[in-house]
């Protein structure tokens, strides 16, 4: 498993040191790459099926019980499969449909990456790790929507995408580490393990709901679903990837992951359940009334996002099995549909339904494999779709508690779905060729490879499903549900509540379909109707509230970031007061003995020296003599050093002291004429921090002396020193060798300090460093 | 300030404290001194040149560099390091060798000693970075 994600990454990472003539294909080159990832998955269904996963386990950091930590068990492997399998075509797609663009390098890398990182997500068996790579595929997705990104549209979709999915993420990140507590484990197999404890504890509830945002974000469930239409700004291969097996499957991914383990509560079924079916609904009612063909797709891919959430949350064994077989249908016919609009598109120059029309002429082949992706999103006979429904519509009929508002809700939707799939298939193929402004045509074969293969799967699986039930739902099934259950799909049915259903459903639908088509008026009310009632847009909601965010923060920002020096100064001297008064205060540290002397009488008069050079800085008119005072309360400084042999310390005080006056020599040349421009108030107010924070640290220094440290420390440096660091000098050996660290920071901050004295003065002309 | 005296003094003392500067570092691990202060006295002895020859406003004269200086002591303490990553221990373990010398004795060598000359370049190479940046002449 490790081996296929760092091909993923070197390959990736490789794509832009490729020579120039395997550059041209290096679309060819990924796709082969997927392949052969799909075909190493495949190989292992066989294991997968007798119940055994693959597990991988390599140490990270386990103290913060974050490790490597990959399984390959039946729900990983439809998610792998889907991936890679759908990845190759993609990538085969993209090789054409990117031909006209410059920097595909990049496209090709993000788009690789972005596989890989899904690959990973679904792969993980360690909930931070699995964060990492949902983060990662949040964060590519940003680069892959904004891919056109001189168009002002695609780089807000983009970033609205990356913040919307980016809160989810913090939010689930939160929620795994609330529930990870409770069993102080981030490792699923532990969750699983312990999955009654998780959900009896009080952090159920409250985890639960954090992690739920994260995968309504991701999954674009209301209300969060607005971010999906945004992100058609991407290529086409794009959007038929993050739609089909990627991205927004992730959030999927993720509840059917954790439903062994958060699964089965009442309040799992009902906020899952109703979020959606609130978005199933949205999806597929908003998806009648748009005019742009991705923009269809994307809100039928909401409808689908809400079917799916729904099942998981519904959580019976009907349910999931419904919502393992429509992860596989939607995602063929999404990534069909998707492609055949690029393609579209690209011939045609339009994706405006009423400026499509009679392409059937034109564009035969991408007719039929059309015609059978958007029959199996109706969900007719004899397509994998019509399965599907089956099989969710029987789910929702036993669906505990709330069945009848699901299956009322359900079935409008999917009226919905029926007259949109059948209203695209007209508006766009058959009826009076619009005038196009070149002829469109099918040239290119490995335009229509890839949606080729995946609707003859809608066709064939649709008519022979049991292997797909045996081989591949089978497995997944027992790891969501966490018992071994039989999956038996056939076709027919028979003629059962659920059949009339269907039937009901198809009925309606092309009633629909025939208003909509012969009566133009409706479509255009119904549009009207929903300016109306839908006026506020939430994308817009979104936007406003951004806004106001960064204006609120620039607003902080400003007030604490003013620029005036002397007023940071200010800020810290009196916190830092503050602070250490309060410390002071709190720990009752005003008692301590005066336990110094005052003899030898010349230590005595070194320090009144000090302090009357100290009190001189504060009155003297010249700079150069105030320079000096502070140079001799430095050198005062450093002789007393040496009176209490601390040598080493004495010497470095003397040539910090020395180095501090030649720098002050240095500045002076450059200061304006010295004068007292502030006001009494000011200098008083100054006068008034000065004195207590040298207050302060007057007490901080008697205490130091009284505290009774530990001496253990000083004495393990003095033991050791010679002995086990071979060096004589205590001080030296504890900065080079005891406390190298230390060392090493304070070198680094003395350099960082440096570099950035020498940003602020340089010469605005280049000047060596 | 252009004084001739001041100049040949320079000439001859910055080498003259270069040289203790160095001697500050190779005793310190035993006796005191250390990188730390070697690297400021064979900084200040720099400084002490440069102002003798008011270097500071002609780059042209002036060749030192004190970039490399602050990049080789990083370097430096980063080789320093490596011994002990590659001997197993934990990062920043000091190692050492005994060279015997002809005469019967011998001396250690080790990688904390190599962090200490790494300390010595990098604190040159801030000093002067100060420094000059300070002295430049301004537009």
């Amino acid at each position: 498993m490790l081996i296929i994600l760092v091909v993923f990454l070197v390959v990736s990472l490789g794509l832009f040191f490729l020579p120039g003539g395997l550059k041209k294909q290096k679309a060819i080159l990924l796709a082969l790459v997927q392949l052969g990832a799909f075909i190493w998955f495949a190989m292992r269904i066989p294991e997968i099926i007798s119940i055994n996963s693959q597990h991988l386990f390599i140490e990270w950091i386990p103290r913060l019980g974050l490790n490597f930590d990959f399984i390959l068990d039946g729900l990983s492997m439809v998610f792998a499969l889907l991936v890679t399998g759908i990845g190759t075509l993609v990538f085969l797609y993209a090789k054409d449909y990117m031909k006209s663009y410059a920097g595909t390098d990049k496209f090709f890398f993000y788009l690789m990456m972005f596989s890989g990182a899904m690959l990973g997500l679904v792969l993980s068996a360690n909930l931070i790790q699995l964060f990492i790579f949902w983060e990662l595929t949040s964060f590519l997705s940003f680069f892959l929507i904004s891919f056109f990104h001189e168009k002002e549209s695609a780089r807000k979709a983009a970033f609205q995408s990356l913040y919307i999915t980016g809160f989810g993420g913090l939010s689930m990140l939160a929620g795994i580490v609330l529930l990870g507590s409770v069993v102080d484990s981030y490792s699923l197999t532990d969750w699983v393990a312990h999955a009654g404890m998780i959900r009896e504890s009080h952090l159920y509830l409250p985890g639960l709901l954090l992690i739920l945002v994260g995968v309504f974000t991701k999954s674009a469930q209301f209300p969060f679903h607005f971010w999906l239409p945004g992100a058609m700004q991407a290529p086409a291969p794009v959007s038929s990837y993050l739609h089909s097996a990627t991205m927004v499957k992730a959030g999927v991914f993720l509840l059917a992951r954790l439903s062994p383990v958060l699964g089965g509560t009442s309040e799992w079924v009902y906020i899952i359940s109703l979020i959606g079916v609130l978005t199933m609904l949205t999806g597929s009612y908003f998806a009648v009334t748009q005019t742009d063909l991705k923009g269809i797709l994307a809100y039928t891919t909401i409808n689908a996002l809400g079917v799916l959430v729904l099942l998981l949350g519904i959580d019976t064994k009907e349910s999931i099995k419904a919502a393992m077989l429509f992860l596989f249908i939607h995602a063929f016919y999404k990534a069909t549909l998707f492609m055949v609009a690029g393609l579209i598109e690209k011939k045609t120059g339009t994706r405006e339904l009423s400026r499509l029309g009679g392409l059937i002429k034109y564009m035969p082949f991408t007719f039929i494999i059309s015609l059978l992706a958007l029959l199996s999103m109706a969900g007719l006979p004899p397509l994998l779709g019509f399965l599907g429904k089956e099989l969710i519509y029987e789910a929702k009929v036993q669906s505990p508690g709330i069945a009848s508002l699901v299956l009322v809700l359900g079935v409008t939707s999917n009226i919905f779905m029926v007259a949109v799939s059948l209203f695209f298939v007209r508006k766009v193929f058959l009826g009076k060729p619009n005038s196009y402004e070149k002829q469109p045509n099918e040239k290119g074969l490995a335009f229509l490879i890839g949606p080729g293969i995946l609707a003859l799967l809608s066709l064939v699986l649709g008519l022979f499903p049991g292997n797909l039930g045996n081989a591949i739902i089978k497995p997944a099934l027992s790891v969501v549900y966490a018992e071994a259950v039989d999956v038996k799909l056939v076709l027919w049915h028979g003629f059962n509540k659920v059949f009339f259903l269907s039937l009901l459903t198809i009925v309606l639908g092309v009633l629909l379909f025939w208003g909509m088509l012969k009566r133009k008026q409706l479509l255009e009310t119904w549009r009207k109707v929903n300016g109306v009632i839908f006026s506020i847009e939430l994308d817009q909601v979104f936007a406003w509230v951004m806004d106001k965010f960064v204006a609120v923060s620039k607003l902080k920002t400003k007030a604490v970031q003013h620029g005036y020096h002397r007023y940071y100064i200010l800020t810290i001297f009196v916190f830092t007061t503050l602070l250490l008064w309060f410390q002071v205060f709190i720990t009752r540290s005003w008692n301590f003995g005066i336990a110094f002397t005052l003899k030898p009488f010349y230590i005595s008069g070194l320090a009144v020296v000090i302090i009357l050079a100290a009190a001189a800085t504060t009155v003297l008119r010249s700079r150069i003599v105030t320079i000096i005072a502070m140079g001799v309360a430095g050198y005062g400084i450093s002789l007393i050093f040496l009176y209490y042999s601390a040598i080493d310390l004495a010497i470095t005080q003397i040539l910090v002291e020395t180095l501090t006056v030649v720098m002050f020599m240095a500045i002076l040349q450059r200061l304006p004429r010295f004068a007292v421009l502030s006001s009494r108030r000011t200098r008083f107010r100054d006068f008034l921090i000065a004195l207590a924070f040298g207050s302060v640290m007057t007490v901080l220094a008697l205490k130091a002396v009284n505290v009774n440290l530990n001496p253990s420390i000083s004495k393990f440096f003095i033991e050791n020193s010679y002995d086990r660091a071979f060096g004589e000098n205590v001080v030296n050996v504890i900065l080079v060798d005891f406390r190298a660290l230390d060392t090493l920071g304070e070198v680094t901050v003395l350099t960082i300090a440096a570099l950035g004295v020498y940003l602020l003065l340089k010469k605005p002309k280049k000047s060596k460093l | 300030m252009n004084s001739v005296v001041l100049q040949i003094a320079a000439k001859y003392l910055k080498w003259l404290l270069i040289f203790f500067a160095v001697l500050a570092l190779l005793r310190g691990h035993n006796y005191p001194g250390g990188g730390f202060i070697g690297g400021l006295m064979a900084g200040l002895a720099i400084v002490y040149r440069g102002f003798a020859y008011n270097a500071f406003q002609v780059k042209e004269e002036f060749q030192d560099r004190p970039g490399y200086y602050i990049a080789v002591g990083l370097l430096a303490i980063f080789l320093s390091f490596l011994p002990s990553l590659f001997a197993g221990k934990a990062i920043m373990t000091g190692l050492w060798v005994k060279i015997p010398l002809p005469l019967g004795e011998s001396i250690k060598l080790g990688t904390p000693f190599l962090f200490d000359i790494g300390v010595f370049f990098a604190v040159i190479g801030v000093t002067l970075l100060f420094i000059f940046s300070l002295t430049q002449k301004q537009h």
